[in-house]
């Protein structure tokens, strides 16, 4: 499908500076009436930022917008919505103890005598549902409805205006295989009205099931555009990733550490949780790291938390040391010994209030139980020993936590469960936020661990870093193991084949 | 397995905020500084047949109730919950000590039982909290409502009466001249300063409290902790209860800490905790229930009438909470900065 005569949306040149980042960087993107097309990017790729430029909730700094054929500036989501350009966001808008009718209606109701006239605004719920073909009780309260069903809604009330663009923010994220048919059913049916459909996912899969074009961004810049059948997966994939840059890591991590002799520290056989993860097969041996590969959104995290027991499995096994375990809860994944850095450190890794010195002994407080307290010498030692081994930052181990920067906060958490010595060890993106320094550092760190004995899992988008110190590779993608890469046959070119290929 | 580098030269120090122990100190003096101002007595302090009197011992002696129901509050509110129902178990434990009393059992029993009473309270507010997920305000509501109910129940809907020496020396006796329940006050104010400070529950209780997501991925059984607060402030409400009892002789479920919970909030609030949870403050608590309590006095002491009270202390506390307001206190110093000379730069 080439470019058509009058596109719906042009927008071009636009720039957006957010203070220290340029978030979009003269980014050109054309939407045709009647096409579903596919925007695509990693983490920090400018993807929201671009659809926030368009939808009014951002100005951009510099570049046009074309609506039509009409120059427009957008400045605000309700200018935006006159105009006809409605979306729907990933984490569902709307009211979940309302129903479904009221949801649809809100703010324009059909009124009587300046009162709701709750008949009317059934029936012209009931209508707007039945245009795509959505059968369900619009008096029912919207919690009580699948997320499908929610997602539907949401759609049918951004249709239900003068709609010439609909923008579509990762609308399959939490839905199954069955209900994202369902949706893509209702999407072709809208495509076929003339509606221009902006959808953002993760999922490659649903890209090449349901999309006419594709526009990739990468770090804030325009990356490639082009219909399905000019950008095949690997193309894609490497307009996603980028040239990857020469690795600064020469050598590939030796298989001497690994001990082959005795059981796998952990085995997971058919491990998964459903709406989570596909059943997964995975093993590290003491001393050898098994590197989590895949694109945003691919499952490397849910794989980690699942592993930890952070989240529990509800398919499959999983055997430590030799002997199968059922993990209920972190508690019971750190008395085995295990440990794991979380990607968001924030929310998920550090208490802020707290100091730096309590925050490094959490880990190691909590494997040795209630009654057995680290002593408050230990802690000081501790403490100042991690300060001064991974160059922490801080003037003193009594600061809280939460005014260290980014990078330094990162190595609190490195460090606390370095503290508790553990056997395994799972970082999520151990570089993300770092600096380039820091980033050879933990690697270097990583290397280290793993001679000593550790076994480590580690999630990461870089594939360099990835390539630097796996033994062994598990590729994800659409939160399934597409593939396991093992030894000399780890490269950067062999991880994006394998993320790429179906 | 960490090489030891050479030791690094001082980090340069950055000029560190006041302490959080300073605003709930400078309220409470500017409102004793009134007090002076209002009664020249104020500050006196006279030694009659081996008893202290004066209006200061009279803030420290009334406070005591109050200061024991929040430092229980404090671990709970630490751990980022709350407990409505202190003043209703309150209640509950004058209702079971005066039966146990009224059964003749020895004074070791009945405090034994009271405080098991107290802690049976706590357990079941964190039993609906931890276990069954409920919001905490709605948990404990359940018990506070029902709480008084059930001390009624326990003392036959009447008012029992008793005597009791050990209870009376405890609650209004005194050692040697000081008033015997300050140093209940001190002893429990210790026993948990230790179990927040120096204890692994401690540390869990404000990571919990701090940020209960990551507490869990660092392997806190966050269940068992929050358990755990619940029971604390069950048992400290079962002494303020003693105490309370203690000293009108009497069971009455009805009167018996009435709206103490909200007074014992307040005083965690002053000083300087936040509900959202994290770090806890107990001295500073202790110093808020001194403020709240010499209020009080100071209004009955001011000759205001009686129906001033409330508001004139709801007009202080927010004075005294929105000086702690960090939003309040950068607008003052940008303004206090704007004003002052400027200082030559070295």
């Amino acid at each position: 499908m080439d470019v058509p005569a009058r596109p719906r949306v042009v927008m071009r040149g636009i720039t957006k500076t957010f203070p220290g980042v340029k978030a979009l960087d003269g980014v050109d993107f054309t939407l045709a009436p009647g096409e579903i097309h596919a925007l695509l990017g990693e983490n920090g790729a400018g993807k929201s930022t671009l659809v926030k430029v368009l939808t009014g909730v951002l100005a951009a700094d510099a570049g046009t917008v074309e609506l039509d054929g009409v120059p427009i500036r957008v400045a605000s989501p309700a200018a935006a919505q006159d105009l006809g350009i409605n979306t729907v966001y990933q984490e569902v808008n709307l009211v979940p103890t309302l129903s479904v009718a009221e949801n649809l209606m809100l703010e324009r109701q059909s009124s009587r005598f300046g009162l709701i006239s709750w008949r009317k605004t059934r029936e012209r719920a009931e209508a707007a549902l039945a245009r795509l073909k959505i059968h369900v009780d619009v008096g029912r309260s919207l919690g009580s409805c699948s997320l499908a069903i929610q997602q539907l809604v949401a759609i049918a009330r951004a249709l239900d205006r003068d709609t010439r663009v609909l923008v579509l923010d990762e609308p399959t994220a939490s839905l199954d295989a069955h209900e994202v048919e369902g949706l893509f059913t209702v999407l072709r049916d809208i495509r076929a009205r003339g509606i221009a459909i902006v959808f953002i996912t993760h999922f490659i899969d649903q890209v090449y099931a349901i999309a006419d074009r594709i526009t990739v961004l990468r770090n804030g810049r325009f990356a490639g555009t082009g219909t399905i059948a000019e950008v095949p997966r690997m193309r894609l994939v490497t307009l996603m990733l980028g040239k990857q840059i020469e690795s600064h890591y020469a050598e590939r991590p030796t298989t001497e550490s690994i001990d082959q002799t005795g059981a796998p520290v952990i085995a997971a056989t058919g491990l998964g949780r459903a709406r989570w993860l596909e059943p997964i097969d995975l093993s590290v041996r003491a001393g050898e790291v098994v590197g989590l590969a895949g694109l945003l959104g691919s499952g490397r995290t849910e794989t980690a938390k699942l592993l930890f027991g952070a989240e529990r499995a509800d398919k499959g096994s999983l055997v430590i040391d030799g002997v199968p375990v059922t993990l209920r809860s972190p508690g019971q994944a750190i008395r085995m010994g295990f440990g794991f850095c979380p990607e968001d450190r924030k929310h998920e890794g550090l208490i802020l209030d707290l100091s730096v010195r309590e925050n490094l002994i959490l880990a190691l407080q909590c494997r040795r139980g209630w009654w057995n307290r680290v002593g408050q010498a230990e802690q000081n030692r501790i403490a100042a020993e991690m300060i001064a081994a991974l160059g922490i930052a801080t003037p003193d181990a009594e600061k809280p936590v939460g005014q260290l920067s980014g990078g330094n906060q990162q190595k609190v958490i490195l460090a606390r469960w370095l503290a508790a010595k553990p056997r395994l060890l799972i970082l999520d993106e151990p570089t993300r936020g770092i600096d380039i320094g820091a980033h050879a550092e933990i690697v270097g760190l990583i290397r280290r661990l793993c001679r000593e004995g550790l076994a480590l899992i580690v999630a990461s988008s870089e594939l360099e870093e990835i390539v630097a110190f796996s033994h062994r590779v598990a590729v994800l993608r659409d939160r399934r193991k597409v593939s396991e890469i093992v030894g000399a046959d780890i490269t950067q070119s062999t991880i994006v084949e394998a993320i790429a290929n179906s | 397995m960490i090489p030891v580098p050479p030791p690094s030269e001082p980090a340069t120090k950055t000029r560190r905020p006041l302490p959080a122990v300073v605003w709930p100190l400078v309220a409470l003096a500017a409102i004793l500084v009134v007090d002076g101002f209002i009664s020249p007595s104020f500050f006196s302090i006279r030694l009659v047949e081996g008893r202290l009197y004066g209006s200061l011992i009279d803030i420290v002696y009334r406070g005591t109730p109050i200061a024991l129901l929040a430092l229980g509050m404090a671990i709970v509110i630490g751990a980022k919950g709350i407990d409505l129902s202190v003043g209703s178990v309150v209640a509950i434990a004058g209702a079971v000590m005066a039966h146990f009393i009224h059964l003749g059992f020895d004074p070791a029993v009945v405090v034994a039982a009271t405080l098991a009473v107290g802690l049976l309270c706590g357990l079941w507010n964190g039993f609906l909290v931890a276990v069954l997920s409920i919001q905490p305000i709605i948990a404990t509501l359940i018990l506070m409502v029902a709480g008084r109910g059930i001390a009624l129940m326990i003392n036959g809907g009447r008012i029992p009466t008793f005597r009791s020496d050990f209870f009376s020396a405890l609650s209004t006796g005194r050692i040697w001249v000081i008033p015997s329940r300050l140093f209940l006050v001190a002893l429990v104010f210790l026993v948990l300063w230790a179990v927040l400070r120096r204890t692994a529950f401690g540390l869990f209780v404000e990571a919990v409290g701090g940020n209960a997501s990551a507490a869990r991925l660092a392997g806190i059984g966050t269940r068992m902790v929050t358990l755990a607060t619940y029971g604390i402030s069950g048992v400290c409400a079962a002494l303020a209860g003693i105490i309370i009892t203690g000293d009108t002789r009497s069971s009455d479920a009805v009167t018996a800490g009435m709206w103490s919970e909200l007074d014992a909030i307040l005083a965690v609030v002053l000083g300087g905790a936040s509900l959202n949870g994290g770090r806890i403050f107990l001295a500073t608590t202790l110093v808020g229930v001194l403020i709240i309590q010499s209020l009080t006095t100071s209004i009955l002491m001011s000759g205001l009438p009686p129906e001033f009270n409330l508001v004139v202390k709801a007009v202080v506390i927010l004075a005294v909470l929105l000086v702690q307001a960090p939003k309040v206190r950068t607008a003052v110093g940008s303004l206090v900065a704007a004003f002052r000379p400027r200082r030559t730069e070295r």
